[in-house]
């Protein structure tokens, strides 16, 4: 094997290669690798801001729940109150009716008992004056007697 | 192929380190070495720059994938040893890199094949080169007679391919030299490195000649000597017989890493010797 011409040919045809890579391969190529590594980064940011602002969303709704969980226990809390305080009302209200009822029923029963006892005593009086009238009628007119009459019957 | 009848194992051997040539003493050119060596640096510069001129910043396809794994190695290997900001480097990395690859890669294909198919074409289109001797010859060894079955495939295994890989470098070498210190610091390293003196400025010389000639040549022996050997390896497998297909199968095996590495060497080294022509030390 001898050193000849070729080695002259191999070492232009190397120029041209380089040439040729250093024009038209290796920029593309390395522009298109830096670009992506550029954009493959900034996806990576981004990724990072959106889970910190997840995280930030997450802290929000669970203030909000919780602000919710206690409004709702005040509201609770505040219709037992109020139911509470009905169910007092009406109690009162059925007591005070109640004792009305009940008053009244004693005044109608005391009106009724003074009626009765009037009219028994009206009666009493008839028989007492239809007694003394039968005793008199032996002895004295009634007439006379009328005004002792009276007289008793407002004793009775 | 084994030798037999009137082609002789010693004839064997030399018709396949041999390459068709053409033309006289210097000037000759060897033929297959060479066009093969072209064919495979533009498959490379060509598929490169198509897979360049499409490529996407989204997401690569398979082959954009593959080809930009290589991109990112080869500039990856720069930057961790090459610091000066330069254009020029890493391009001649990744040419260096792929297109030693590819030639080396060529050595994988069975010693026999291309040689056996080169001279059945030669037989048939150019009948005529058939050298008188062989006139009576068998089928075979007449398409193994034809001048054109001596076409090699494996560029590297040709010293000129190397050294002359090596001389491109060496002129980089040079031309960063001057262009990083300026020839008068490169001539001040020349004469006044490792011995700052100046009775000793033609012992200095001698000695950074020296030096500076033993990059390039150390460069295309090492490839050379490396694929040589094996090219040899697989040409006296290929004489055993049958018994030739476990070991080449064997040896080609081990040659994939020989292949990768020598090419990735001859990048490597390239990178170090430019980036000490580029700094001061």
């Amino acid at each position: 094997m001898d050193i000849n011409a070729t080695l002259i040919g191999q070492s232009i045809a190397m120029v041209v290669f380089v040439w040729f890579t250093m024009k038209f391969v290796w920029p593309p190529l390395n522009n298109a690798i830096e670009e992506r590594q550029k954009r493959i980064a900034d996806g990576l940011a981004a990724s990072e801001l959106a889970e910190k602002d997840l995280e930030k969303a997450h802290e929000q709704v669970a203030a909000e729940l919780n602000k919710a969980k206690a409004d709702a226990a005040e509201i609770i809390e505040q219709a037992r109150k109020r139911a509470n305080k009905l169910v007092d009302d009406e109690t009162q209200r059925g007591q005070e009716e109640r004792e009305k009822i009940i008053a009244s029923g004693h005044t109608e029963i005391e009106a009724e008992r003074n009626r009765a006892r009037e009219e028994l005593r009206k009666q009493v009086a008839i028989l007492a004056i239809a007694g003394a009238e039968k005793i008199i009628q032996r002895e004295v007119d009634a007439a006379k007697q009328s005004d002792i009459v009276d007289k008793l019957v407002a004793e009775l | 192929m084994a030798a037999d009848g009137n082609i002789t194992v010693q004839g064997y051997i030399n018709h396949h380190l041999t390459d068709m040539t053409v033309g006289e003493g210097f000037w000759a050119i060897n033929v297959g070495a060479l066009s093969w060596s072209i064919i495979l640096g533009t498959l490379f510069v060509i598929s490169f720059a198509l897979v360049g001129r499409k490529a996407t910043t989204g997401v690569p396809g398979k082959f954009q994938c593959f080809v930009e794994m290589i991109v990112e190695f080869v500039s990856g290997s720069v930057r961790e040893t090459f610091h000066t900001k330069d254009r020029l480097i890493a391009p001649v990395a990744l040419t260096i890199f792929m297109w030693i690859f590819l030639m080396n890669l060529m050595k994988l294909v069975p010693v026999d094949w291309f040689p056996t198919l080169a001279g059945m074409v030669g037989l048939l289109v150019n009948s005529g080169a058939l050298p008188d001797y062989a006139q009576n010859y068998s089928f075979l060894e007449q398409v193994m007679s034809h001048p054109w079955s001596y076409l090699s495939i494996a560029p590297t295994t040709d010293l000129n391919i190397t050294m002359g890989l090596a001389l491109g470098v060496f002129i980089l070498i040079i031309g960063y030299s001057i262009r990083y210190k300026g020839v008068g610091g490169f001539a001040k390293e020349l004469s006044l490195t490792p011995f700052n003196h100046w009775a000793l400025i033609p012992f200095n010389l001698v000695l950074e000649i020296v030096q500076l000639i033993s990059k390039p040549v150390s460069l295309g022996l090492r490839l050379f000597g490396n694929l040589y050997a094996g090219e040899v390896i697989f040409i006296l497998i290929a004489l055993v017989g049958l018994a030739q297909l476990p070991l080449h199968f064997a040896w080609a095996v081990f040659h994939i890493m020989v292949i990768l590495l020598q090419a990735f060497i001859f990048m490597m080294l390239t990178i170090v010797y430019l980036s000490m022509a580029a700094e001061d030390h």
